[in-house]
């Protein structure tokens, strides 16, 4: 049965929970405020009973895959499993409860959370000083470039360029040019990594910096990073990593080592917080010591024992966010490090990193393996040879569904051909890599065989393929009244 | 270790298949001089029960609204919030998915997002809106840069009564890709000087951008705002800060705003010491092609059965790169999900009622301070939130937290001319009794 919209169930003076009284019935809002300032008409909400609501949106979240109910190998996206005492700890009053305005001898508890995560990450990535301000890994990017251009423009050069490979998340791009950079791709060499020429060949001393992915998106250790740092440095540039794919390196090998000088991490990612369903998350950024002065305010520093939220820092970038960041994120990712210490991160990065190449080294016979070099946390395969059956990644991808799995990314790198890309995170059972192993191999019998299956798929969930085509070129983007149930 | 349930069958089983002995092989091709030598150094790991004690004694450590009785607003408002918000969102289905990028395993995220565009385009009385940003003051920020975007001019200008830290993140969104903030002030009253913006807004001004109640609780003279916009050419932004307010008040469709943004913090989420918030992101249709983040539209399957699907993707960073709207990928999806249920639980009625209650229990306790001869420092009308005079605010707010009470937030951190106020908010959760107290309280250390 499909389900209805909220506003299609409930009557008209059906009520939900139980309100608070009004104490002031005998005071008239049109006593207190002139009518030209108040509304005319009340925003058609819905008017339904307590039981209805949480039925709908029960009903509702059961028609979604999700970690809890679904092995999801969404390659870049570090799909692991949240912690229920995270989720329960971050919600505690003495957390939930906290304005942001109170003084701070009233906050000590949660500045110590901040503080302390802010050096565990710059520990984990090898870095000086950090904001925990950005909401997602975005926010963080746009974020690090700023203080990139804030730290050339106090040197007095204005750089006008970042260099990102073309294997690079669409975010990269999107995010130079917020920061009011040109984005210049260059071409990944043959090997799918780093083009060390090409990149010779565009560095000049209009490049503000060049940002980079590592592992990069097909999941390849960038083996010549420590090299990309030296050129990029000697034209004064700076190394931005994107921290996308940090789940592969804890405890291995830090960024900050390799010479980046800005990472931004993702919290909902490597450090367990949950994705929401797209959101919030948490994007802090790490950076080595010249650009501290230009972290955005406040920063918090420790003084006599004490936490402080500092703002007197004249050469800071503003503010990317009202008040100090996605607090509740922080404080879930902080658990997560406190229960894990050194030992268990690099248990994480090594098993993550075992289990994308088990994967992928099944499966890279029957799909191919356009960059045939040993994966870290994830790899990308290519669907392209299902095309002489008519098979598409997308039709792989929704038979999928029909398995009982969440597909991995697709299309994307956009430099694999129909890609397929594969993280499946350490806290998977093997059991579980084999069904979904077995059920890919599967999948590319019934192509030859059955293709129609797949082009037909998903047959088992709740819609079947739908069509974007149609939504894009007629949008309904809210429910209207008069419109009826189409 | 917790949360890997690899056994140690299960790896030599895995290390095999790939002809491989130590785990310390799969990364045998990460150079020697790039690897960690020693371990991190990071406090020794703790047990379930072990965190659970730790963070109950940082916890233990703040002191919040349950703890002191607290008339704080100024952008994050303490309001009730009802029991199925928190019960629904700890489920597994709803905060465990990514973002919704495979419709047909996602109808139900998808689904609750409809349904907050549809409720948000009602609130703001807009014609479309996104499926969130990351709070109010990004949100602005994004207003900007697509009215930037649209008229291809090069400057904003902002009221000086919007939200000072949303404005701090606007100049930091536009001045470092050369766009040009610029500032109109406030008048004695509290209102934003219509006039003075009206002489300020020449050939290069993209929008004005307004904050309706303001940062001052002042609601702000929407019919000259409105008068404005139709006289000259330039969008006009507005932002609500306390969306609570929109169950009485005019909201920003009615006023010809072109682009109406806002911080749905109000609306079921808690304090959480700042965030995550929600950002609220609503306009005309016909800007629709320039708009920001995730947009969730309805379609059908190949059966013809309804469903909904993210849409309009064209304009977004993974499609357009450079040359997208926005840089925004994750947004507040969580967030949009529990306002869309806070919404449906208060319900048409309800949500009126709180929003009345808001603003009658600010006026009695603003009479109540009067009775007590105690100042306020605006004229205007004003919502749930306004500003009082004190002779000396930072004696009066330790007074009030000896007596436990967090007064509000003293505006001379932000408005130098402001020294001697504090900004009050109320909203339903004060009793009538508490009200009382603090306007007797505040007669007391008015003059301290």
């Amino acid at each position: 049965m499909s389900e209805k919209l909220i506003f299609e169930l409930g009557k008209s003076g059906r009520k939900g929970v139980s309100i608070p009284e009004d104490e002031l019935k005998e005071l008239k809002v049109e006593e207190i405020l002139d009518k030209r300032l108040l509304r005319e008409e009340d925003p058609s909400l819905p008017e339904i009973s307590e039981i209805e609501v949480i039925r709908h949106y029960t009903r509702l979240s059961q028609l979604n895959f999700c970690v809890d109910t679904h092995f999801y190998p969404l390659g870049s996206c570090t799909m692991k499993y949240n912690p229920r005492i995270a989720e329960k700890l971050a919600s505690l009053k003495g957390f939930s409860t906290l304005h942001p305005y109170e003084p701070e001898e009233l906050v000590q508890g949660a500045l110590k959370i901040m503080f302390e995560l802010g050096k565990f990450l710059c520990e984990i990535g090898g870095f000086d000083a950090i904001t925990l301000q950005p909401s997602a890994g975005a926010h963080g990017e746009l974020t690090g470039l700023l203080l990139i251009r804030a730290y050339h423009e106090h040197k007095g050069k204005k750089r006008t360029k970042v260099i990102i490979p073309d294997s690079a998340h669409g975010t990269n791009p999107a995010s130079c040019t917020l920061a009011g950079y040109r984005a210049v791709e260059i071409k990944s060499g043959k090997d799918g990594c780093i083009d060390i020429d090409r990149l010779r060949g565009e560095l000049d001393e209009e490049t503000a910096a060049v940002m980079i992915t590592n592992p990069n998106t097909l999941g390849l250790f960038e083996e010549k990073i420590a090299e990309i740092a030296e050129l990029t440095h000697s034209v004064g540039a700076l190394l931005y990593g994107d921290g996308a794919n940090l789940n592969a390196l804890m405890g291995i090998s830090r960024p900050g080592d390799m010479g980046f000088d800005v990472l931004h991490f993702n919290l909902h990612k490597t450090f367990a917080a949950p994705h929401g369903g797209g959101g919030p998350g948490s994007g802090p950024v790490a950076v080595k010591k010249e650009l501290e002065p230009f972290l955005p305010v406040p920063v918090i520093v420790e003084r006599d024992g004490k936490y402080h939220l500092d703002y007197d820092r004249p050469l800071s970038i503003g503010k990317v966010k009202t008040f100090y960041g996605n607090f509740s994120v922080m404080i879930k990712a902080y658990i997560y490090i406190r229960m894990m210490g050194a030992e268990g991160l690099k248990r994480v990065s090594e098993n993550a990193v075992l289990s994308a190449r088990y994967v992928i080294n099944k499966l890279k016979e029957v799909y191919d393996l356009p960059y045939d070099k040993p994966p870290m946390h994830e790899g990308v395969l290519s669907g392209k040879k299902f095309k002489e059956y008519g098979v598409k990644t997308l039709d792989i991808a929704k038979r999928l569904l029909d398995y009982g799995f969440h597909p991995p990314t697709i299309y994307f790198p956009l430099i694999v051909e129909e890609a397929i890309m594969i993280e499946p995170t350490e806290t998977e059972t093997k059991e579980t890599l084999d069904a979904f192993i077995e059920a890919m191999l599967k999948i590319a019998k019934e192509a030859k065989e059955n293709p129609q299956l797949l082009k037909e798929a998903p047959h088992t969930t709740p819609v079947r393929r739908l069509d974007e085509v149609k939504a894009a070129k007629e949008p309904i983007l809210r429910w209207k009244k008069d419109k009826g149930e189409s | 270790m917790p949360f890997i349930p690899h056994t140690e069958e299960d790896v030599r089983e895995m290390l095999e298949s790939l002809g491989l002995k130590e785990k310390e092989e799969l990364f045998s091709h990460i150079p020697e001089k790039i690897r960690l030598k020693s371990p991190l150094s990071l406090p020794n790991p703790l047990s379930e029960m072990e965190i659970e004690r730790e963070i109950e004694r940082i916890a233990s450590m703040n002191k919040g609204v349950m703890d002191y009785i607290s008339f704080i607003g100024a952008g994050s408002y303490n309001h009730w919030i009802p029991s199925t918000v928190e019960s629904l969102l700890n489920r597994g289905e709803i905060f465990s998915p990514y973002t919704p990028y495979q419709p047909e395993a996602s109808q139900g995220t998808l689904t609750i997002l409809f349904e907050f565009q549809t409720m948000m385009c009602e609130l703001f009385n807009m014609e479309v809106s996104n499926a969130s940003v990351y709070d109010g003051a990004s949100a602005l920020a994004e207003a900007c840069l697509m009215a930037l975007r649209i008229t291809k001019k090069n400057e904003v200008i902002l009221s000086s009564a919007i939200h000072p830290e949303y404005r701090r993140v606007v100049r930091t969104y536009l001045e470092s890709a050369g766009f040009k903030v610029s500032e109109v002030q406030f008048k004695e009253s509290g209102e934003t000087d219509i006039e003075a913006l009206e002489k300020k807004i020449s050939d290069d001004t993209a929008a004005f951008a307004i904050q309706n109640p303001n940062f001052l609780g002042i609601i702000e003279n929407i019919e000259k705002i409105k008068n404005l916009r139709e006289r000259v050419n330039a969008m006009l932004i507005s932002c609500v800060t306390e969306p609570i307010s929109l169950g009485i008040l005019k909201p920003p469709g009615s006023y010809k705003t072109d682009i109406a943004v806002g911080e749905g913090k109000s609306l079921g989420i808690p304090l959480n010491f700042g965030g995550p918030y929600l950002g609220i992101f609503t306009s005309k249709m016909e800007y629709i092609r320039n708009m920001p983040g995730r947009i969730v539209g309805e379609t059908i399957d190949i059966e013809g059965k309804r469903g909904f699907v993210l849409t309009l993707s064209t304009r977004e960073q993974h499609i357009r790169r450079a040359k997208a709207t926005s840089n925004i990928c994750t947004n507040h999806n969580m967030c949009a999900i529990a306002a869309t249920i806070y919404l449906a639980s208060v319900g048409k009625e309800g949500f009126k009622r709180i929003s009345e209650i808001n603003l009658k229990k600010a006026h009695f306790l603003a009479k109540e301070l009067s009775k007590n001869g105690v100042k306020l420092r605006f004229s205007s009308p004003f919502y749930n939130e306004f500003a009082v005079k004190f002779k000396n605010p930072q004696k009066a707010l330790e007074i009030g937290i000896e007596k436990g009470f967090l007064i509000g937030l003293p505006l001379g951190r932000f408005y130098p001319s402001l020294e001697d106020s504090i900004l009050i908010n109320v909203t339903e959760i004060h009793s009538l009794e508490v009200l009382s107290d603090l306007a007797k309280l505040l007669g007391e250390i008015k003059d301290v």
